[in-house]
């Protein structure tokens, strides 16, 4: 049998060194011998659209965004909740009309905190 | 400059031998993976990404890969009217490309302002502000004529020296990298030209 198992492991390791330091050290010759640097100030510019950034890219972000995203989101899922429970809400037990309401239940009590918060006013 | 003659290399290639030099595999290399810059700026762009799709499959040259961005472009191709509005983003964008860069005028707005040459928002030619390298004439011209203009860029790749005295200038320190930014002024762009690059055709009268 292989009486180096782990051989293969070792070559496979330095191929893949090997194989992406020989075109970074080509480039970095390249440039040694041929090219020339020509920073300048667009050249060094971060934002890459053709437009000159305005403004700091450190602003705030309103987090109240995020708030009242997370509110709709429960509410569109109720609603999908809702839908088939109205269509068959004759046919359906006594546990499970009480579990339904349990479920709706919990969802006003979260909309009565949110609301109670201020977060369903975007000021 | 070279050890061999032409007409050397020329017999050795008959007999099976191929011999080349740094210069011309580098300059193989990079004219056959000319990276255009994606941005299009009237109809001419239609016509562009008619021959970058299969029917006329520009990819056959090496072009396909158009960026997004333009640290990754090689050739900056102008397909459209440049509005005076669109001037200082297009000449912002060559800046940024990295050397060595081409640019293709492809259509007659960007070669001299084509039909909407007498519009008061229209750069009359796109060489006012930036060098370039294939005009490619047309309203719109035909993909065939992008990949003649291609072909011919190609040619001149590979034409190009990379050291000595007659070198290119992406490889001449010398020569500028970024071309100054035109911004808007009163009336029209402030300068209205590069005047290194672009001077107005002079009539010789006989007198």
């Amino acid at each position: 049998m292989n009486s180096q198992p782990y051989l293969s492991l070792v070559v496979f390791a330095v191929v893949a060194a090997v194989f992406p330091l020989v075109p970074l050290i080509l480039a970095r010759l390249w440039f040694y011998f041929f090219a020339p640097l020509k920073p300048g100030e667009s050249k060094n510019a971060t934002y890459e659209c053709g437009l000159v950034s305005e403004g700091d890219a450190r602003i705030q972000f309103k987090a109240h965004y995020y708030l009242y995203a997370i509110v709709f989101l429960i509410f569109d899922v109720e609603t999908i909740f809702l839908l088939p429970f109205a269509t068959a809400f004759l046919n359906l037990s006594v546990g499970a009309v009480l579990a339904m309401l349990v479920f709706v239940l919990l969802l006003v009590e979260g909309l009565v905190w949110a609301w109670s918060k201020g977060y369903l006013e975007w000021d | 400059m070279s050890v061999l003659s032409d007409s050397l290399i020329e017999d050795l290639k008959k007999q099976g031998v191929l011999v080349t030099s740094i210069e011309a595999l580098y300059n193989w290399g990079r004219s056959n993976s000319v990276w255009p810059l994606q941005f299009g700026l009237a109809c001419c762009a239609i016509e562009m990404i008619a021959a970058s799709m299969a029917r006329f499959d520009l990819s056959r040259f090496g072009s396909e890969v158009f960026r997004p961005s333009p640290r990754q472009a090689d050739l900056m191709i102008v397909s459209g009217t440049v509005t005076k509005k669109m001037a200082p983003q297009v000449v912002r964008l060559f800046n940024q490309m990295p050397d060595p860069k081409y640019v293709i005028a492809m259509g007659a707005c960007a070669i001299s302002g084509g039909p909407f040459k007498q519009g008061y928002n229209v750069l009359k030619g796109v060489d006012r502000f930036i060098p370039v390298d294939i005009y490619i004439p047309g309203c719109p011209p035909r993909p065939e004529a992008l990949l003649h203009g291609l072909m011919e860029l190609q040619k001149k790749i590979r034409a190009q020296k990379l050291t000595g005295e007659n070198r290119a200038k992406y490889f001449d320190a010398a020569q500028p990298g970024e071309y100054p930014i035109p911004s808007f002024g009163e009336h029209d762009l402030e300068p209205s030209k590069n005047a290194a690059l672009w001077s107005p055709a002079q009539v010789a009268r006989k007198d």
